[in-house]
Order: C-alpha cells, then structure tokens, then sequence
C-alpha cells in the first residue's frame, strides 16, 4: 500500500460508525420499501399483468435451474453419506437422514442462492437499467407509482418463485437421493421411501424449509428491489447494484437461515 | 401558465439558485444553456420529480411544492413529458407505450385507445410501427414514439427535453415542426429544452437561457438574437472568444 494510499484510509472508528451508518439506512431504506408494498398489497393496487409475467419469466424459466440443482444435491447428499450408511448398515435410515437434511436446509437454502443469482441479480438489473434510462422517471411522470406498477408485482413473484421452487426441489432432491441410494448403495426405493415416511419425519420438517423460503424470498425481493431502484450512474451503476443485490441477499439469507434455525427448533 | 419564483436546489453543490421564470398559457417556451446548466432540473421541478430546498413552483393557480403524492398524481395527468433519452418501456410495444397513460390514468375503452394510438402514429407518421419493440426502432424513431406517448393524452402542458438529441439535422427540423404544429393543434403551454439552437429557435415564441443554475436570460425569440449580455451572445452566435 502507498503511503498516499494509506494516508487516505479513514481512521477505524470513523470507518465502523460510517458502515454502522451505511446499515442502518439500508435497513430502514428496506423497512420503508416493505411497508409501502405491504400496503399495496393489501389495497390490490398492484398490476396483475406485471405479476403474471413475471411468475413466467422469474417463476417458470427458473425451474431448469432448480431441477439441476435439486436433483444433484439430493444424490450428493447420499454419496457424502454412503461410507457411514455401510459402515453401520444403518440402510434403513437413509430416507431420514436425507429427507431430515434436504427438507429442513439444504433445499430451502441452495434453491434461495441458485434464485437469488438468477432471479434476483436479473430484477436488479432490470429495474436498474429502467432508473438509469428514466423509465422510472416517467412512470412518475406519468402519475403511476412504480411501487405498485413494477416492485410489488416483482416481489410477489420472487417470494411465490421461492415457495414453490423449494417444494419442486424437495420433491426432486429427495427423488435424487433415492436414484443415488439405489444406484451407489444399492438400497432400494421402498426402503428410502419407508426411511421417509415411518414418523421420524413430520409435516413440522417440511413446514421448516417453507417458512425458511418465504423469509428468502422476502430478502431477495426486497434487496434486488431497493438496489435496482436507487440505481444511479449509467451501465457501471447497473453493474455496482447487481452485486450489491447478490451479495446482500446472500449474506441476508445465511444469517437469517441461522436466527431461523434456532426460532423453528 | 408556468411560474417559477426563486427556485433553488442543491445536491453536493447548487444546482438551480433562485430561478425566475415565467411561461404564458400556449406558450412554445424554449430552454437553452450549456450542458449542466440546470435545464432539465427545471423541467423535473415543474413535474414535482425534484422538489426544490426554496422557492416556489406554480402551475396553473396550483402550488407544486405543497402538493401531497395523491395530488401530485392528479396533478400529472395534466402534464406530457419527452424525456432526454425517450424512456420508452423496453418491455412494452410501441402501441402498448403509447397507449400505457391512457391505459392507467383515464376510462377509455380499447377501441378508443386503438384509434387514438393509431392517430398519433399516423401523426408521428410511424403509422404500421404498432407491434415493434423499442429496441428495434432508430434513435429519431424512438424519439417520435416519445413524442406520441407525450401527446397521447392530450394534456395541457407538454415538456420536452432534448427531443432532438442524437438525430440529424433533417430529421431533428421534422421533429421541431412537429412539435410547433402539435402546439398549434392543441393550444398547450410547452416548455422544450435543446441544445439545437438554430432549429429550436425557428419555433420558440420565448426563450430562456440557463448558465450555472441561474436563468441569465429570459424573453422573446427576437430579444434573444439581440441579447446584450455578452455570456447569452456568446452562447447563442457560437463565438469561441467571450466571457463562457
């Protein structure tokens, strides 16, 4: 680092009250944004038409994505589990141990992340392109409030896409690890399924990874929302804010996978 | 009318400091001025899109800085506006652009909004254009469609900024007589910012200059040509030696 460099750097504390600063307004910038679509939501003022295409383009365009992601994280799952399953014998509790992980985590989690890079980083761009462009602007102009016409719509199709991708990708994963005990372990598919169902595993598992994608959902509606809105500074700014959105939604999504994990024990 | 009384605004530096301006009812006001000069910011203060740190705003007998957002949403109904880079929705056809205000903002029926999109296209003379995309059309096409989705509704007052940035000399000659012949048309008060001084002003009834956020100038087409003050001499004639 050069001295001219180094000179310039504000001192820690100025730098930690600065981010302190920088968080809190993004939290209460996020804390405004839901309130107000939370109140057009519960009006019905929002554009019908803008939600329908945007559950196609966010919700059905994603499910090549989530089927590849789901399907091999289940079979992983098993491969990783494998030398234990034999070692002990413990066939009999494969389902479990793969229904237990895939239900309550893995799918919630990875199907967030992998809709989060393609769903949310592409909204941020999208409504960071507009504002850049004064689309916004004239929405404005126009007497149109781009909170009801462009954003609610928007996050109402992620949170949806969110849902029902992660019961897509239950369904697929626990299919995968299924196929993988079969295939590596040679455990067949009415033991996996017997594994799942024998009462070790309940609705309240299930009902875990949903209530966890509906928060996901939340957070990466509202993030690649709030970014691609207050986008400024041409094609850079666009870029600055899709990587802005990723990498708050993500860090959003473990922390608050790690608050919720102990909340829904 | 359009009346602005001591507008300023300031972001990290003054952008607009005590702005005086004064458009008559079915006016063609133009708007000249280096770039940065705060002319665009006039029009968006006028919209409620920016809202000035002082002064006052006032259209009509309406005050628009005290005006609340369900106000200001009403209030808009009555304004057009051209944006510098058209701002037409990437995701909506040219028809669907055009049509989108009378779709949200008034009752019509389909039949109607067909016919009146089919108008200002045949008016824009883009007629058969009704299907395209945005991106498929040329810069002067794009800035016609602008031209009809500000027209569409027939408002009162039309604002257009830079509507012909980016297109030749031909075409931004055939954009302005369109322009004044809509005005003439429809009796609107119309406030036009460009940077094309020899064609804006051969349809401007007044003119005002911006330099550094200040209006320096404001007055009628022929007092500006005679202009004393040597920076709106210099700016209108091109002269390379001068106070600018």
């Amino acid at each position: 680092m050069s001295a001219d460099s180094s000179a310039r750097s504000p001192p820690p504390l100025t730098a930690l009250s600065q981010w302190l600063g920088d968080s809190v307004s993004l939290l209460g910038g996020l804390g405004v944004l839901l309130g107000q679509i939370v109140r057009h939501v519960l009006k019905r003022d929002f554009d019908e038409r803008e939600l329908l295409r945007s559950l196609h383009r966010m919700g059905l365009k994603s499910l090549p994505i989530v089927t590849v992601t789901a399907l091999f994280t289940g079979g992983i799952m098993v491969i990783q589990a494998a030398p234990i399953v034999e070692h002990y014998g413990a066939y009999g509790l494969l389902g479990w141990g793969a229904g237990f992980g895939t239900l309550r985590e893995i799918a919630p989690l990875l199907t967030a992340l992998m809709i989060n890079g393609r769903v949310g980083a592409n909204n941020t761009a999208e409504l960071g392109t507009m504002a850049v462009t004064e689309q916004i602007d004239a929405l404005r102009a126009l007497a149109i409030d781009p909170v009801g016409f462009l954003l609610t719509p928007r996050f109402l199709a992620i949170v949806a896409t969110l849902f029902l991708s992660t019961i897509f990708a239950d369904t697929l994963a626990l299919f995968g690890a299924a196929y993988a005990g079969w295939a590596f372990l040679g455990i067949e598919p009415g033991i996996f399924y017997r594994g799942l169902t024998t009462g070790l595993l309940g609705f309240g598992d299930v009902a875990h990874g949903l209530i966890k994608s509906i928060v996901f959902g939340i957070v990466i509606g509202l993030s690649s929302c709030h970014f691609g809105l207050s986008t400024r500074g041409g094609a850079p700014g666009v870029g600055r804010s899709v990587n802005t959105t990723v990498v708050v939604s993500a860090a959003g999504i473990f922390v608050l996978d790690y608050l919720l994990s102990f909340a829904l024990l | 009318m359009i009346r602005l009384t001591g507008v300023s605004k300031s972001f990290d530096r003054a952008v607009l400091t005590e702005v005086e301006l004064y458009v008559p009812e079915r006016c063609l006001f133009g708007m000249i001025g280096p770039g940065a000069s705060g002319k665009s910011l006039i029009l968006r203060a006028i919209t409620g899109l920016l809202r000035p740190d002082r002064g006052q705003v006032t259209v009509g007998d309406q005050n628009v800085l005290a005006m609340g957002d369900l106000e200001l949403n009403e209030f808009r109904k009555g304004i057009g506006m051209l944006f510098q880079n058209n701002a037409l929705f990437d995701f909506m056809t040219v028809a669907e652009n055009i049509a989108f205000p009378l779709r949200r903002l008034f009752d019509l029926s389909e039949t109607e909004i067909a016919a009146r999109v089919a108008e200002r296209l045949a008016r824009v003379d883009l007629p058969g254009f009704q299907d395209r995309l945005p991106a498929g059309l040329s810069g002067g096409q794009k800035k016609r469609i602008g031209v009809a989705r500000a027209t569409v509704t027939r408002a009162p007052i039309v604002l257009y900024d830079e509507p012909s940035a980016g297109l030749d000399p031909v075409t931004s000659q055939k954009i302005f007589d369109l322009l004044r012949a809509e005005q003439r048309a429809s009796g609107s008060t119309v406030i036009m910012v460009s940077s094309d001084l020899d064609r804006l002003l051969t349809v401007t009834d007044r003119v005002g200059m911006m330099l550094e956020g200040r209006m320096i100038f404001e007055g009628s087409t022929d007092e500006l040509e005679n202009a004393s003050d040597p920076r709106v001499h210099q700016f209108v004639h091109g002269a390379l030696d001068g106070p600018l």
